[in-house]
């Protein structure tokens, strides 16, 4: 029995040593920015799906626009950057959700509707205003003549 | 022996019971009280929930709407990320300028037109699957987790208001407002501004042009602009006909 255990001991050991980053046998998770979940990773990873739909219902049937887990949020920690620092698509096999989805060989339907990457930043947003009140300021002049 | 090899070994195994335990107690604050969660979020509105107590609603003044302005047109489709049609019959349209003729008088009138967030909408009424749905302050809105694009809906609806997303789109979409190929859209009355406090961008856009002929407010509400404007002036809804009781009205029709 013991040299049964021994035996298993070393089996799982060799085993479970490369199940760390670069392994085939785990999926290399991208790092996230941002403050960690409360909750821990494990939890997430075992539940994102159920919070998210569990949220996304809250959101849009009932308004509650104060939600705990919403894929905006997700994306906006989770965002892989590519060679010239832009975030990249659900196209790229690197996005945080592929990582694991391929490796898990499960689909993700989410992309079909929503954006894979990050929304734009709130200088970005701010910036891409502007234009808007010259176009607008360009009207009232025409309007005005 | 490899023991610290053990610990690798928990990773991809089940959570033991104190993380289970966690994990409901997590799940528990998320599920039950959403109330306590806006507290907890410092959320500035008064309700966390679309309130039944309001009845959001649009009042258009044709006499005011200018046959060559499309500012409003052009705000919602930057707002919301769908572009400009260039076929009519298939691109998406959730607001669109009509121009009408009396052929008795010669008058012309031009106006927008965009999902009338009716009381009664018939869009509701025909979807199979329960993604047409309204919500409890009035807004009319679509449920694309569970649209099948059957396009039902479209065929109800008395205004054209709904257009069906017949192509792929990867990654234009503004984070309010997902769109996807094989469902069916139509205007949310900017619900993400609204929900802010804000007003819809095309109301915002008509107001910055000077004309001001659009009015965004609170039906239920008898202090709000739009519902002294409605009780002062004779107002008429499209179609009123049908008994929809849209919450889209128009003066000067």
């Amino acid at each position: 029995m013991k040299r049964l255990l021994a035996l298993l001991l070393i089996v799982t050991g060799l085993a479970s040593a490369p199940l760390h980053a670069g392994s085939d046998l785990w999926p290399n998770i991208p790092k996230a920015t941002g403050k960690p979940h409360p909750e821990g990773n494990l939890f997430w990873r075992k539940n994102h799906m159920k919070l998210l739909v569990h949220d996304r219902d809250l959101t849009m049937r009932k308004g509650d626009r104060n939600i705990r887990a919403s894929l905006k949020e997700c994306i906006q920690c989770h965002a892989v950057k590519d060679e010239q620092g832009q975030a990249v698509g659900v196209d790229d096999p690197r996005h945080f959700c592929r990582a694991c989805h391929d490796f898990a060989a499960v689909k993700v339907d989410c992309f079909m509707c929503h954006n894979s990457k990050p929304e734009e930043s709130s200088q970005a947003l701010l910036d891409r205003r502007l234009p808007d009140t010259n176009e607008l300021a360009a009207y009232l002049k025409e309007a005005a003549q | 022996m490899k023991l610290p090899a053990l610990k690798f070994s928990k990773k991809p195994s089940e959570m033991n019971r104190r993380d289970f335990l966690r994990s409901g107690a997590a799940l528990a604050t998320v599920t039950i009280a959403p109330g306590v969660t806006l507290m907890a979020f410092g959320g500035k509105e008064a309700s966390a929930n679309a309130d039944p107590g309001k009845r959001w609603g649009l009042l258009i003044d044709v006499n005011k709407c200018s046959k060559d302005c499309s500012a409003c047109v052009s705000a919602c489709s930057q707002e919301n990320g769908w572009k400009l049609p260039e076929n009519p019959e298939t691109d998406a349209q959730w607001i669109r300028k009509v121009d009408l003729t009396d052929n008795a008088t010669g008058r012309e009138v031009s106006l927008v037109a965009m999902c009338q967030h009716c009381e009664e909408p018939p869009c509701v009424d025909v979807c199979p699957t329960g993604a047409s749905f309204k919500r409890d302050d009035g807004i009319v809105l679509v449920d694309k987790h569970i649209c099948i694009g059957c396009r039902y809906c479209m065929m109800a609806c008395p205004y054209k208001a709904r257009s069906f997303i017949h192509e792929n789109i990867v990654d234009e979409q503004k984070t309010w407002a997902p769109r996807g190929k094989g469902t069916v859209e139509s205007c949310t009355l900017c619900v993400h501004r609204v929900d802010a406090g804000g007003t819809p961008a095309c109301v915002e856009a008509c107001t910055a042009t000077g004309n001001g002929a659009m009015i965004f407010g609170d039906l239920k509400d008898p202090e709000s602009e739009i519902s002294k404007a409605l009780a002062k002036y004779p107002s008429t809804a499209l179609r009123d006909d049908l008994g929809l009781n849209p919450g889209v009205r128009y003066q000067n029709l």
